[in-house]
């Protein structure tokens, strides 16, 4: 937390989410689906609020589902701590089109800050390598977020996981809307599914 | 999980077969398992299959949250899972109501007929309970014959009413496992 030059988790998921196109974001519970939302809204964010740990799982079922669009999981270290095993079973699916990018602030920062596994001794890039995800890398400069930025476009080339270490900040949360249908209904609708 | 010798019956039984054409009829197109020996030769069948991706889980909630993705996208899935997973599924059966999703799952029963390991007990003990609680109704096949017929309808409340139902497969249907030294 008081490593210097850590990167600005807002400027992160502002460079991933710009220009994306057709691109499906899912945002894990907590700070990462709130600065899914300061990136500005979007018919294919998915805004989770709870199901903590599910979120690559989602992701997975939705890129199998629609393969020729990309989809990105973006979620926090606690997050991706709690799913650990759904890194093993997209290791296995190998979706070209999916891609995780977790926010390491190294702890818990929904519910004060309580110091994280991956401060000290858990390194999650090396678990998504472990698990057969061979494009897994640790970010820590913005260089490297525009570098990350244009493949997660690539439908072939995936799974890919990074690993971005960002500032403990608490900034402004920005609430986007919560209810889980409208999302999911809303999403739906812009892959070309009418209801019922 | 669970290893088991299988019967020459239950090698040859006609229900697991009446499974698969029941999701296919229904287009399911991604069927989450954690391995089962129950669920063995419909998982067999899904595997072989031009329609279906069977997606191999390291534990049962990942099956929820798969299927939220999948209906997300456009998809149906169906969760294949033995009476011990339901309990590691809780938290994340809260996506089933919050995105009203078609949810329909096949959960082979433990722990309730003629069972050797009491470790089963518990949790088949409680399946149907925490499906109700959980707000997912429960429906249930205990002999080969109405299986087709149960898990049919089943299918049809879960995806054309969104109505998020269990069919627990009884373990008499299935076989006590048999422990051999």
């Amino acid at each position: 937390m008081s490593k210097a030059n850590l990167l600005h988790r807002r400027d992160v998921v502002a460079r991933l989410l710009k220009d994306r196109k057709g691109m499906v974001a899912i945002g894990g519970l907590g700070a990462s689906t709130n600065d899914m939302a300061a990136a500005g809204d979007h018919d294919r964010n998915f805004y989770l609020w709870g199901g903590m740990g599910g979120a690559v799982m989602m992701g997975l079922g939705l890129a199998l589902a629609q393969p020729d669009t990309p989809v990105v999981v973006i979620t926090g270290d606690g997050e991706m701590l709690m799913g650990m095993g759904s890194l093993a079973t997209v290791g296995l699916q190998k979706p070209g089109n999916l891609s995780i990018v977790v926010l390491d602030n190294e702890a818990y920062g929904e519910t004060g800050g309580q110091v994280s596994h991956t401060a000290s001794a858990a390194d999650l890039t090396g678990v998504a390598k472990a698990c057969g995800i061979a494009d897994a890398c640790d970010i820590t400069t913005m260089a490297e977020v525009e570098a990350l930025a244009p493949k997660l476009h690539d439908l072939k080339s995936g799974p890919r996981f990074a690993n971005v270490k960002i500032d403990g900040a608490n900034i402004e949360r920005i609430l986007p809307m919560r209810d889980g249908t409208f999302i999911v209904n809303r999403i739906r609708g812009s892959l070309g599914f009418g209801p019922l | 999980m669970h290893a088991r010798t299988d019967t020459s019956e239950q090698q040859t039984a006609a229900w697991p077969e009446d499974i698969y054409a029941v999701l296919q009829k229904y287009d399911v197109r991604q069927v989450p398992y954690v391995p089962d020996a129950g669920h063995s030769r419909l998982i067999q069948r899904v595997l072989s299959s031009d329609t279906m991706r069977g997606i191999v889980l390291t534990t049962e909630e990942e099956g929820v949250a798969l299927v939220a993705g999948a209906w997300a996208g456009g998809q149906r899935a169906a969760l294949l899972m033995q009476s011990s997973g339901v309990g590691n599924c809780i938290n994340m059966f809260s996506l089933v109501q919050l995105f009203r999703l078609p949810f329909f799952t096949l959960v082979t029963m433990r722990g309730e007929w003629g069972e050797f390991n009491h470790w089963q007990v518990p949790m088949g003990s409680t399946t149907q309970a925490v499906f109700e609680l959980s707000g997912i109704r429960v429906m249930r096949a205990n002999t080969a014959a109405e299986v087709r017929e149960v898990v049919e309808a089943g299918a049809a409340q879960a995806y054309n009413a969104l109505t998020p139902t269990a069919v627990l497969l009884s373990q008499r249907l299935i076989g006590a496992k048999v422990f051999v030294k």
